[in-house]
Order: C-alpha cells, then sequence, then structure tokens
C-alpha cells in the first residue's frame, strides 16, 4: 500500500509535488553552479600561477625592493642623428633589465645550496624597447630639432605605437626577453611553455645567438624558425616556436642567459631565481630559510603571488568564494524551509485524509512514514532537476567560456608601507593575462548535490511528518476540506 | 456490548472550556441499533468519537466486551479500531487520490493483509454494496452516493462488530438517501452488528426501536416497543 498511495500522491497532486521540488532544484542547481564557477576559478588561477612559474617552481627569489632612489630611473634614451640630406631609415634598441633590479649569478648557487631545496634556476628578464623612424627634415627645424634629440620621455610610454609629428615618423616596439638556463629548462621560464614548431634550445647552446619566441609575438612578427632578427646589433635566429601551457605567454623571446645578460649589460646578473623545494608541505619553512641566508633578496612563494593577482579574474573568483557560497548557502536554506513549510501546509490541508487513516486503525508512524516518503520523492526529483538544471548552467559557461583577466603584481605604485608584492609580481608588473572560465562539474559536486536532495527531502519529511503525527483519528470529522 | 458510564469530555480552547458530554450513561446490546439524534452542537458527534475510540473521554468509563476504551493504551486502542470498528462520515472521508478498491483495502492494510486477499476482499466489498463496476475510479469521478457506498464498504471489509455512522446521508439527495439508508439496514441486519447511527432525519428516528437524544451534552433515551406503542421515557 505504501508504494501504491506514494505514486498515487505523486501523479494525482504532481503540481504540488513539482512546487517543492522545483524549490529544492533552484537551490541544487546553485550550489552545483557555484561550486563548478568557484573551481573553474581556482583552476584559472592555477593557470596563471603556472603560466608564471612553471611546473614545478615551488617559489622564486629576487632581489628585496630598495627604496626608490629621488629622479627615479630615466626612461629610455635614443639618440639618432638628423641628417639634413633627404630621407634615411634609422633603428635603435633599448635594453633594461626589468624592474631595473637584478641579483648576482653567484647567488643561484648560494640558494641551490639551501636546506629544502631541490633545484634553482637563475633566468634574467628584459624590456626591449625598438624604436623604427624614418626622419625628413622640417621646415620648422627648431622642433624637429628637439624630436631628433630626444630627451628624457621622448620615446617612454612604449605603449603608444606611433608618434608622429615635427617631420618625425617612427615606431616604437617594446616586447620582453628571457634569458633562460638552457642546461636546466625543466624550471624557469621555458618550463611552461611548449615548442610547437621547431625545436628548443640544446644544452651546449649557452651562448649561441639563437632564439626561442613565443607563438603570439611570432604571429605578429610573422617570424618562423629560421628566421632572424636583430638586437642592439646583434642578430639572432629563431631555432623554435613556443606556446605557452596557458594563458598568454609573458615573455615574447627567450634568449641563452648569456645573450640576454650581455644585451641588457647585466653580466653574471639575474633577476629570478626559480627555486623547486624538496617537499611542496614545506615551502613556507625553505622560504624563512631562503631569506634568513640570502640577505637582500625577496622570496615569492604561489601562496604570496596568487595575492599579488588583482583583475576581473581575482574579483570574480573572490565573488564565487564569498558572495556565491553564500547566496548559495542562503538560497539551499530558503529552498529548505519553503520545502519544509509547503510539505507542512499540504500535510495541514490532508487533515481530514489521515485523522480518517487514524481512525480507520493505521499507526501513526504508518501515516508518518507515508508522509516521510513522499517528501523524498519530492527532495530526489528536486534533486534530479536541480543536477540536470546545474549541470545545464554549468555547461552554458563552459560553452560560452567568459574571459577574465588577470593582472599580476598591477598594484605597483611607489613601494608603500608594507613593501609591495614582490617578486615576479613586480617583474612582470602590468601584465595582464586573459583567462577562459570553465565551469567543471566534479563527483563530489554530484555527490553533494544528491546528499542536498536527501537532506532537503528529510527536513521536509521532518516538518510534515511531524505535523502528520499530530493528527488525532477524531480529525476525521473535523470539517477542513 | 457497550457500557459508557459517566462519559463526561471537555474540549478547552484557551480560557474557555466546552463542556461536549456530561455525564452520559449508555448500554448497547451487541447487534443492536442506536439512533442519535439532537440539536445541532449537542454533543452526537463527540459520543460517537467515544464510541469508536476515536477520543478519549474527560472523565467516565467506555467499556466494549469489558475493555475500558478510556484507559487502554495507544497502540491497544489504535488495533481495536482496526478490528471491530468501522465508521462511516457524512463527508465520505475517502482518500481522493485512491481508487475505489484501494480505498477499501486501506481498511485492511493495518491488519496485515496479504495484498492479493486485500484486493480481493476490497473488490467483493465493493460488489456487496452495488459497485462492481468502479473498481478503479477515484471518488472526483464517482457521485456523492457512489462515494458513500465505497465508504460503506471500506468500514464493512474487515468484518468489524461495530459501525458508526455520522450523518451518513447529510451531503446526499432524498432519494440517494434512502437508498443509502436501506442499503445500511440491509447490511446491520445481515452482518448481526451493533449499529450506531448520527442522524437529523426524524423519519429514521421515527421507525428506530431505540433513540438517543443529546442535547447540551445530556443524553435521553426513548424506548419504542413494537410500532404504534407510546415512547417510553427513560433515563435524564
Ligand atoms: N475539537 C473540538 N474542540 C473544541 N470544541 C469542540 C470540538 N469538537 C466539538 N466541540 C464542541 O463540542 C460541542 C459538541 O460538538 P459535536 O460536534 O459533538 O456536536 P454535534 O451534535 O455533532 O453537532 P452537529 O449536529 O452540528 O454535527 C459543540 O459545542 C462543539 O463546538
Ligand atoms: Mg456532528
Amino acid at each position: 500500500m505504501f508504494g501504491i498511495y506514494l505514486r498515487r500522491e505523486l501523479s494525482r497532486r504532481k503540481k504540488a509535488a513539482l512546487v517543492v521540488a522545483m524549490g529544492l532544484a533552484l537551490g541544487i542547481a546553485l550550489v552545483i553552479t557555484v561550486d563548478s564557477v568557484s573551481a573553474g576559478m581556482t583552476q584559472a588561477q592555477g593557470k596563471v600561477l603556472k603560466s608564471l612559474y612553471g611546473l614545478g617552481t615551488d617559489m622564486t627569489v629576487t632581489k628585496a625592493r630598495s627604496a626608490p632612489k629621488a629622479g627615479g630611473s630615466q626612461g629610455p634614451n635614443f639618440r639618432f642623428d638628423a641628417r639634413s640630406s633627404g630621407e634615411a631609415s634609422q633603428s635603435s634598441d633599448r635594453v633594461m633589465t626589468q624592474g631595473g633590479q637584478a641579483l648576482k649569478s653567484s647567488l643561484v648557487g648560494k640558494v641551490a645550496a639551501q636546506k629544502g631545496v631541490a633545484a634553482a634556476v637563475g633566468a634574467l628578464s628584459l624590456n626591449v624597447t625598438k624604436v623604427d623612424g624614418s626622419f625628413t627634415q622640417g621646415k620648422a627645424t627648431s622642433s624637429a630639432g628637439t624630436q631628433q634629440r630626444g630627451g628624457p620621455g621622448g620615446g617612454d610610454g612604449g605603449g603608444r605605437p606611433q608618434v608622429q609629428g615635427g617631420g618625425a615618423n617612427f615606431d616604437v616596439d617594446s616586447y620582453s626577453v628571457a634569458g633562460v638556463d638552457v642546461t636546466h629548462q625543466t624550471l624557469g621560464p621555458l618550463a611552461t611553455v611548449k615548442i610547437t614548431s621547431g625545436r628548443t634550445f640544446t644544452a651546449a647552446q649557452t651562448n649561441a645567438k639563437a632564439a626561442v619566441v613565443s607563438a603570439s609575438y611570432a604571429k605578429q612578427k610573422k617570424y618562423k624558425a629560421g628566421s632572424t632578427f636583430e638586437i642592439s646589433g646583434t642578430t639572432y635566429t629563431v631555432i623554435g616556436i613556443a606556446t605557452p601551457d596557458s594563458g598568454e605567454s609573458t615573455t615574447d623571446v627567450y634568449l641563452p642567459l648569456k645573450q640576454a645578460q650581455s644585451l641588457g649589460d647585466a653580466k653574471d646578473k639575474v633577476t629570478t631565481i626559480y627555486v623547486k623545494a624538496t617537499d611542496s608541505q614545506q615551502i613556507s619553512a625553505v622560504k624563512k630559510t631562503i631569506q634568513g641566508n640570502v640577505s637582500g633578496t625577496t622570496v615569492t612563494t604561489s601562496a604570496d603571488l596568487a595575492s599579488t593577482v588583482s583583475g576581473s579574474l581575482s574579483t570574480a573568483s573572490d565573488l564565487a568564494s564569498s558572495v556565491g557560497k553564500w547566496l548559495s548557502i542562503a538560497v539551499l536554506a530558503a529552498a529548505f524551509l519553503v520545502a519544509a513549510l509547503l510539505t507542512s501546509s499540504a500535510v495541514s490541508r490532508r487533515v481530514r485524509e489521515f485523522g480518517t487513516l487514524k481512525a480507520l486503525g493505521w499507526p501513526s508512524r504508518r501515516v508518518t512514514r507515508q508522509v516521510v516518503g513522499e517528501s523524498m520523492v519530492n527532495g530526489l526529483i528536486g534533486g534530479g532537476l536541480g543536477i540536470a538544471l546545474g549541470l545545464a548552467a554549468a555547461y552554458a559557461v563552459t560553452a560560452v567560456s567568459p574571459t577574465l583577466t588577470a593582472q599580476l603584481g598591477g598594484t605597483g605604485g611607489t613601494g608603500g608601507p608594507g613593501g609591495g608584492p614582490g617578486g615576479p609580481g613586480r617583474q612582470t608588473a602590468g601584465n595582464t593575462l586573459e583567462i577562459a572560465l570553465s565551469a567543471p562539474v566534479s563527483a563530489t559536486t554530484i555527490a553533494l548535490a544528491v546528499g542536498l536532495a536527501v537532506a532537503g527531502g528529510l527536513v521536509a519529511g521532518a516538518m510534515g511528518g511531524w505535523r502528520a503525527s499530530r493528527m488525532r483519528p477524531a480529525d476525521a470529522l473535523r470539517s477542513v476540506s | 456490548m457497550y457500557r459508557l458510564t459517566g462519559v463526561t469530555k471537555r474540549y478547552t480552547r484557551g480560557k474557555e472550556t466546552v463542556e461536549a458530554l456530561r455525564g452520559v450513561d449508555l448500554t448497547i446490546a451487541d447487534g443492536d441499533q442506536l439512533v442519535i439524534q439532537g440539536p445541532t452542537g449537542g454533543g452526537k458527534s463527540t459520543l460517537l468519537q467515544m464510541i469508536g475510540g476515536l477520543d478519549r473521554p474527560s472523565a467516565g468509563s467506555v467499556e466494549l466486551d469489558g475493555v475500558d476504551l478510556a484507559t487502554i493504551g495507544e497502540a491497544r486502542l489504535t488495533r481495536l479500531r482496526a478490528e471491530k470498528i468501522g465508521i462511516i462520515f457524512q463527508a465520505f472521508n475517502l482518500i481522493p487520490t485512491l481508487t475505489a478498491q484501494e480505498n477499501v483495502e486501506t481498511a485492511l492494510v493495518p491488519l496485515g493483509v496479504a495484498p492479493a486477499e486485500r484486493r480481493a476482499r476490497a473488490a467483493e466489498a465493493l460488489r456487496s454494496v452495488g459497485l462492481e463496476e468502479r473498481l478503479s475510479h477515484v471518488p472526483s469521478e464517482m457521485s456523492g452516493g457512489q462515494q458513500q457506498r465505497v465508504a460503506i464498504a471500506r468500514a464493512l471489509v474487515k468484518n468489524p462488530r461495530v459501525l458508526l455512522a455520522d450523518e451518513p446521508t447529510g451531503n446526499l439527495d432524498e432519494g440517494t438517501r434512502d437508498d443509502i439508508m436501506a442499503l445500511l439496514e440491509g447490511l446491520w441486519r445481515e452482518h448481526g452488528l451493533t449499529f450506531v447511527l448520527v442522524t437529523h432525519d426524524s423519519s429514521i428516528a421515527r421507525r428506530a426501536p431505540r433513540v438517543a437524544t443529546i442535547r447540551g451534552g445530556r443524553i435521553t433515551l426513548t424506548e419504542q416497543g413494537a410500532a404504534g406503542q407510546e415512547p417510553q421515557r427513560i433515563g435524564a
């Protein structure tokens, strides 16, 4: 009878059952969506960190930030000769170490020798600003002269693609170069990329005039394996095209470390030491050891770095973890409450029905079981609908894959109190990565949803069952329809 | 055999206390019929609840075959209702989502009758009230008279000792009313039931050998011998 009665109730009172089930379904769907989107955010953040660090990098060591000197760093300085005779094309490269501060190469060995350090590899990051221009002597010589001489700031603001004026016409192109230790490519900048064309450096090419170029930069410049280009008068041959494992590359050109050092006038210097710890559980201890023993350095772990990620990714991820979490808890609680109240009121409306069953000699527990059974089935229907709805939502998010941007260490400015984010955060200041958001649904999420459905059914059933258990056989005579 | 002594029922709602029954004494022999009459709010339904073990009196005892329904445990009282007492209500009280047959089966559920036997007995009971062609209809697909027949089948399918009816024809039109009353009378005689009937219908009361009138919670019994004899008043 239990089964028949249950089936009849659910099929002949579909609307009531569906209302309760839909309420639970919405709550559960929201939980699945928020859960999967947060998982997607975590994945995206992981990608961002990975694209900076590479697999296996646990922390980086950089020079401790020193207070900016008065006058600040000067903008790049370009010198062109103004020729009065006709028109000529000229080109000039300005190479700077990123962040302007570098460590001695010897520190790589010192860091590697620290307790808990499995490997340490140095790399040098450079910014190259290339100015190509053609000049004609204008009529207004004085203004042209100013332009030609190019004072501080003349070519600064590397973002401007073209500057025109006063009889001058030139392009400014800025790109980043990483000098990598070709003997240890599994750690450091090249660890985050795949060579999709050509090949990478051999261990012997410690000072070769060879370059690996990022896919996006190669596309922009129409470089292929075998192409050549010049930096400050040195010609490099492109031997490979690198595609970052995730996001966008923060480096355009990879050169052997020694080449980069000579280009950047940074002999025996590195900007970043990539460190792999022997035990990933001991990262903060290793960080302390390095900071204590190698003075003048800043050690940045991925946990530190994560806090410097800003932009829509971090906003969205904060939103998902705070607002999303609370919102889904609130909606779920509301759904449970609504389900419980609806069940309870449905039971109240059936007071005569349950009173009659009791008058017929049905024990109270049999009546209660019937009500709880109905609620459980409602909960499971709600769970099923909710899972379907949640999967659809997660699928939609993945299909649309909204793009989130992540600014790395973009908090910039002059190092305020407490010190700004250091390390790669500074090194890649202003770097923006674009990450497509996906919403992966895990088995745990589904299990959670099923658990919630059962819980929702139980909460509603407990409420309704309690109501039903309090009804008396004399209620059969009550005139409530 | 019913023996009610000093049955009093008080309902308390907040500060207000209603005395629905005030010291009712009553005996009903096995197989007898008792018609209960009285003005609205007099306490008819309350008395029927006491007799049927649907509620317990505030004071006094309700003995059925020597068992006091006022004091036995809840489980025993429930069991007793399931086995011995069949009830019919004014509003039929069928389970709206169940078919006629399933509604009748609900009376056999607490007795632990096996499903196949349950179905067979329910079908048989429905046949005895003339509804063999309505087994799989739900209440909303049946007329009031048909619904009350289903309720009668439900009350009798378990072969109870006692049949209680609270205004069973109150929601029916005149023609149907007579059909139902004729059916009940027939079944009462056929099964040798103890039959307690609450009704407003004075024509039924006039024909009945024994009538209890309840007014303000007090009972007045009227016994009439053969038809035509003057009614004889007993009790207070
Ligand atoms: N559950 C209850 N709570 C409070 N008062 C009640 C309850 N049931 C009945 N009463 C009161 O007890 C009195 C007797 O009620 P009862 O239902 O027995 O009357 P009745 O004779 O059956 O009336 P009717 O002919 O209208 O059915 C009435 O005053 C009624 O208001
Ligand atoms: Mg009544």
